[in-house]
């Protein structure tokens, strides 16, 4: 192709390039973890957190679904099986994903050079409303900026820009680090400690009034059978929205596995490292296994049950599993198996072909 | 996160290498690494007085 034939203006800072979507996973294709529920802490598709304070009848579920606006496959699902009774003053509930603080290095908060961004994305929910949404950072200085957007009409896709203004505060450096840089938090729901002082316009210092101002309506936790659902996530620099960046699977894995990794069992037998016995008679053996992708940090190992693996040769059982040494690229188990083995051998950590499949997590997420 | 307990784990060489928790019920392996949420957590709540870390066996 004749280099007369490149349009000059695909290399202005306005033209739309490709690793834009701050975000990650915002068309909910992974689901690793697979469902959650609406206690704070749990995932549904990766990356994207249920948060909540002090609700004391709030039950259900947090899923990937096929329903899906035009040119999706997923999206995210909130299902209310058990309703809050009522949104007492001291309760909230939010979706959120929190960004790693050195990949926002590039919006230059705390500068007189930062920049604004834009969210934008699909909702659909079965009650109609205004609804805030909002970021956060707590870095430095915690401040906060959140605006609102009102699902019009009950059970229909649609889409929502909203454009935040650049963070030229003091104190409103994030750090170049791999903390947590900035909250991007979806409300639905809260009580009066947390609404009263506005963000609207512009970037303020934190305080509690001020986490889900614009809230207007709890009636997705306060409805049996209430559902709401995101797809097509985006945070991108400018104050436009721009369409939605489509990464292939494996890009958005490889980002997901940063902070989450399951291992799965391929079925009875499948061996997911091998290691050594070093100590004759007591057990002890190591196993090593390397992360596909270099994780956030050092991560948590979880396992789907001790009687879900073995040890060969001779399949012998395991009453122990535990971090050993490790780091962002690989961990090391340790394994305590029934006695049998000799210092210096060779041996694989497999699955027992036990029902379900075994599996391996590792979770260094925000 | 509810943690309901918490024990060191040995490394080879004897110092502290992990820490074996209970966290929302589950059996987790947390590494001694701050930038890790879970040990986050378990150190907020020691500081607390609310979780006290068993010593390794």
């Amino acid at each position: 192709m004749a280099l007369s034939t490149i349009q000059n203006n695909s290399f202005a800072d306005t033209a739309v390039h490709g690793y834009r979507n701050l975000l990650i996973n915002g068309a909910m294709q992974i689901y690793q973890r697979g469902a959650g529920t609406l206690a704070s802490g749990q995932f549904g598709p990766d990356r994207f957190q249920w948060g909540s304070a002090n609700l004391d009848n709030l039950a259900g579920t947090l899923t990937q679904d096929s329903d899906a606006p035009d040119n999706f496959g997923s999206s995210l699902k909130v299902t209310v099986t058990t309703a809050e009774t009522a949104i007492a003053s001291d309760e909230y509930a939010y979706l959120n994903q929190r960004i790693e603080a050195q990949n926002l290095q590039g919006l230059g908060y705390g500068t007189s050079s930062a920049k604004q961004v834009t969210l934008s994305f699909w909702v659909k929910s079965s009650v109609t409303g205004t609804f805030a949404v909002g970021l956060y950072k707590g870095d430095n200085t915690g401040q906060i900026h959140n605006k609102t957007y009102t699902i019009n009409s009950a059970g229909t896709w649609e889409y929502k820009t909203v454009t935040f203004s650049a963070n030229t505060l003091a104190g409103g450096a994030i750090d170049n680090d791999n903390g947590i840089g900035l909250y991007v938090n979806w409300h639905l729901g809260a009580g009066s400690n947390f609404k009263g002082t506005s963000s609207s316009s512009g970037w303020i210092s934190y305080v509690v009034s001020s986490w889900a101002d614009g809230q207007d309506t709890d009636a997705v936790l306060t409805t049996t059978n209430a559902t709401w659902q995101l797809a097509g996530a985006q945070l991108e620099v400018g104050s436009e929205a721009t369409p939605f960046e489509h990464r292939s699977y494996g890009d958005e894995l490889a980002r997901c596995q940063r902070y989450f990794n399951k291992v799965n069992s391929s079925g009875a037998y499948h061996v997911f490292g091998h290691g050594i016995a070093w100590n004759t008679g007591t057990g002890d053996i190591s196993i090593g296994i390397r992360h596909p992708v270099t994780m956030r940090t050092t991560p948590t190992l979880g396992n789907s049950g001790l009687s879900g693996f073995g040890v060969d040769p001779s399949n012998k059982t395991i009453s122990a599993m535990t971090l050993y040494h490790h780091n962002e690229s690989q961990s090391t188990l340790k394994l305590t198996a029934a006695s049998g083995y000799s210092a210096g051998d060779a041996l694989q950590l497999i699955d027992r072909d036990t029902t379900p499949n075994a599996n391996l997590t590792f979770d260094a997420e925000l | 996160m509810n943690i309901t307990s918490a024990q060191y784990i040995a490394g080879r060489g004897g110092n502290n290498s992990s820490i074996t928790a209970t966290i929302d019920g589950q059996e987790l392996s947390v590494p001694l690494d701050p930038a890790n949420r879970h040990y986050a957590e378990i150190l907020r709540q020691v500081e607390e007085g609310v979780l006290t870390i068993q010593e390794a066996e």
